[in-house]
């Protein structure tokens, strides 16, 4: 029971990864119907900025709580430029074209920034300090870390900021007015570019705290960490039914947690037969069957044509 | 949208992100600017790029320095003062990728080639070398099937992965006294042939393999597998992959509660392991083939230069490049041709002293003799346990 408990733990924390990362792939959809690919690497490059940061302040004897402000700080407001010139730069000139275009630069701008990332910060594995204590909390035998309660948390708190900023204030309503037609939004008085700007700035806000959380939990950085991270996170997205908020959290969480306790069972399950490897399969299996029966994913709205 | 000429710019920019990412391939020399000088071409490949990229570029920087201190010896093979060049190519760790590699360096009519790093790798690439008569040497490819089609132009300059997983397998089961014993692998060539071997080793000891899980050369999280594992109650825990994979599931074995004693092959005996896993690393096993640096006949001096010259210690393989190169040249300079189908002949029957040791082959081009030392974490820092030489592991059943 302890070991099935621990699963489930586990498939919650590396499902509230996911879902973090989720989040902003789908804020991205369900705005402008582009698949931001790049986002991965803006969840690497907010960790890379946070460690740089750290590293720099550590030294000072700066209590821990003051420099983890100021890394989380400052990773924000890098990713946050750096969100808002990739739309500028890459996605605002094409908002017209094809849609294979967009795709396409997204796709290229990924391996931009890790390429850059790479120069700049080397292609080692860098260790990412602790910046909590790695205290553990035991549950009925399993362990759970403090710092993968906050990961929880945070993602938790995410979903549910980023819904009621949707879903009551202004901006909300501009958003969805933007992710509905962009030109009768225009008509009605909405700025949509500064809209879609604020969107990719947030997003990005939220990729930088999700890359800190990430490697706080694993305390390894990477340049390429971005890019597994970011097809599991929009395979989660699309699972949840990308371009809803609610979604992205319950496909992250679902396929944390058919993950984890894929590779944990199939091989006790099947004798020996599959082993752990088939992990991936399984997850991949269940995103076919979902979308299958339900074609924009499990809490996917009607998505409007665009013309 | 009016601004027609704007769609380009991402698409400019890219194109200059990647030509200054390139900037550190060699250039093709021209002919003048080295005079009358016989140029040779070394190839080299190695994962630059991807989570081995700090191995690939250990590797590439041993062979570098090799070439470099040939360049300096000024050699002169027929008559003619040599000019080594070095062509180094990434093969992101990835089998597919290294073919194209391969052929890419065949093409650029390379007179040998160091590498590749990986098992993975180096054997769909002998294939390619092998067809076109180009001497391949890896300093580091172990999985015992690297050798085994019979190539004649395949060689190593390390002990495989039979004695390894052999000696690795006796060690758990005779030393630590290990019975129940859990194997994880990597599914690569060399992580897959070192744990069977292994399995192979610790069963014949006495031992019983309670799980066998697996994960990939890109995972991060072993959380699901490593629970898995801590359900059976296993007393040692065999990786068989690379350290980029160890530190996380070294990390994430002691924050489960896991205490089971840690053991990886060559892959994981690096400085970065005990660097980024910290006091979670403490007590961990691994082996590497040959003799520890400090024992090596030049290890202290290359060492030194190494150091003074990249200013990061040596990760893993560095030396074996440097060795796989001189025993290249050696040859050459033996058959008085820079011509592979000329040196081969001289290279299989060949003995060089190198820095790591003595360098003779067997009829397959592996290495002759060869030991394995063990080694283990100790207040941080890596500790050689015991030596084992080739006679031990072959007496050994």
């Amino acid at each position: 029971m302890d070991i099935f408990l621990q699963q489930i733990i586990n498939g919650l924390v590396q499902g509230s990864v996911y879902s973090m990362v989720a989040l902003g792939y789908t804020m991205v959809y369900g705005i402008l119907g582009l698949i931001n690919f790049a986002h991965g690497e803006i969840v690497m490059i907010g960790a890379m900025v946070a460690l740089s940061v750290i590293q720099l302040l550590t030294g000072a004897g700066f209590p821990i709580f003051f420099i983890l402000l100021i890394s989380l700080m400052l990773s924000m407001i890098v990713c946050m430029i750096l969100g808002y010139s990739m739309e500028r730069i890459a996605y605002r000139p094409l908002r017209n074209a094809p849609r294979l275009a967009p795709l396409i630069t997204a796709i290229g701008l990924s391996i931009v920034l890790q390429t850059l990332a790479m120069m700049f910060w080397g292609r080692e594995y860098h260790s990412f300090p602790l910046l909590f204590t790695n205290d553990s909390v035991h549950i009925a035998g399993a362990v759970i870390t403090e710092v993968q309660i906050i990961i929880i948390t945070v993602a938790l708190v995410m979903m549910g900021g980023l819904l009621i900023l949707v879903h009551r204030t202004r901006l909300g309503r501009a958003m969805r007015a933007v992710a509905e037609n962009p030109s009768a939004a225009a008509l009605m008085g909405v700025n949509s570019n500064s809209v879609i700007s604020i969107t990719f700035v947030l997003g990005s806000a939220l990729a930088a705290i999700a890359g800190i959380m990430i490697s706080a939990n694993y305390g390894i950085v990477h340049y390429l960490m971005g890019a597994l991270l970011g097809l599991k996170a929009f395979t989660a997205a699309v699972l949840g039914g990308i371009g809803n908020l609610r979604g992205a959290m319950l496909g992250g969480l679902l396929l944390g947690l058919i993950e984890s306790l894929g590779a944990g069972y199939i091989g006790d399950l099947s004798g020996g037969f599959l082993g752990s490897h088939y992990q991936d399969v399984f997850a991949f299996f269940v995103l076919i069957a979902v979308l299958i029966f339900r074609p924009s994913g499990l809490l996917g709205e009607r998505v409007a044509e665009r013309a | 949208m009016l601004h027609t000429h704007s769609p380009l710019s991402p698409a400019l920019f890219i194109l200059l992100i990647t030509s200054l990412a390139a900037c550190n391939k060699p250039e093709t020399p021209t002919a003048s600017g080295y005079g009358r000088d016989l140029v040779v071409k070394i190839g080299a490949a190695a994962p630059l790029t991807g989570a081995q990229a700090h191995l690939g570029k250990d590797n590439e920087n041993g062979t570098r320095m090799a070439i470099e201190d040939a360049n300096t010896q000024g050699i002169m093979i027929a008559g003619r003062k040599v000019k080594f060049e070095l062509l180094s190519e990434d093969d992101q760790a990835d089998p597919k990728t290294a073919t194209v590699v391969a052929q890419k360096l065949v093409d650029a009519k390379v007179s040998g080639v160091i590498g590749h790093l990986n098992s993975g790798t180096s054997i769909p690439a002998s294939k390619i070398y092998s067809d076109n008569g180009i001497v391949q040497i890896s300093p580091s490819a172990t999985a015992v099937g690297y050798t085994g089609s019979g190539f004649k132009t395949t060689y190593r300059v390390m002990a495989n992965d039979a004695q390894q997983g052999k000696v690795l397998g006796n060690y758990a089961t005779q030393m630590l006294g290990a019975k129940k014993i859990a194997v994880i692998d990597d599914r690569t060539a060399y992580g897959e042939g070192l744990a069977r071997e292994f399995i192979k080793a610790a069963q014949a000891g006495g031992a019983q393999i309670v799980a066998h899980e697996y994960t990939t050369d890109r995972a991060v999280d072993f959380a699901a597998v490593l629970t898995s594992i801590k359900g059976k109650r296993p007393e040692l825990i065999f990786f068989g992959g690379m350290d980029s994979q160890g530190v996380p599931m070294i990390k994430q074995m002691r924050a489960l509660g896991l205490t089971a004693k840690f053991m990886m092959g060559d892959g994981g005996y690096t400085p970065k392991l005990t660097e980024l896993a910290g006091a979670a690393a403490e007590g961990v096993y691994a082996s590497l083939p040959g003799v520890p640096l400090d024992k090596m006949p030049g290890g202290a001096d290359f060492s030194k230069r190494y150091e003074a010259k990249f200013h990061q210690p040596i990760q893993l393989y560095a030396p074996y490049c440097y060795d796989a190169v001189n025993v290249m040249i050696a040859a050459m300079r033996k058959a008085a041709s820079t011509d592979p189908a000329k040196y081969l002949p001289e290279l299989a029957k060949l003995t060089h002293n190198g820095i790591t040791a003595k360098i003779e082959f067997d009829e397959k081009g592996d290495l002759k003799g060869g030991a394995i030392t063990l080694y283990q974490i100790q207040k941080g820092k890596w500790q050689a346990l015991q030596t084992i030489d080739n006679d031990a592991i072959t007496s050994t059943r």
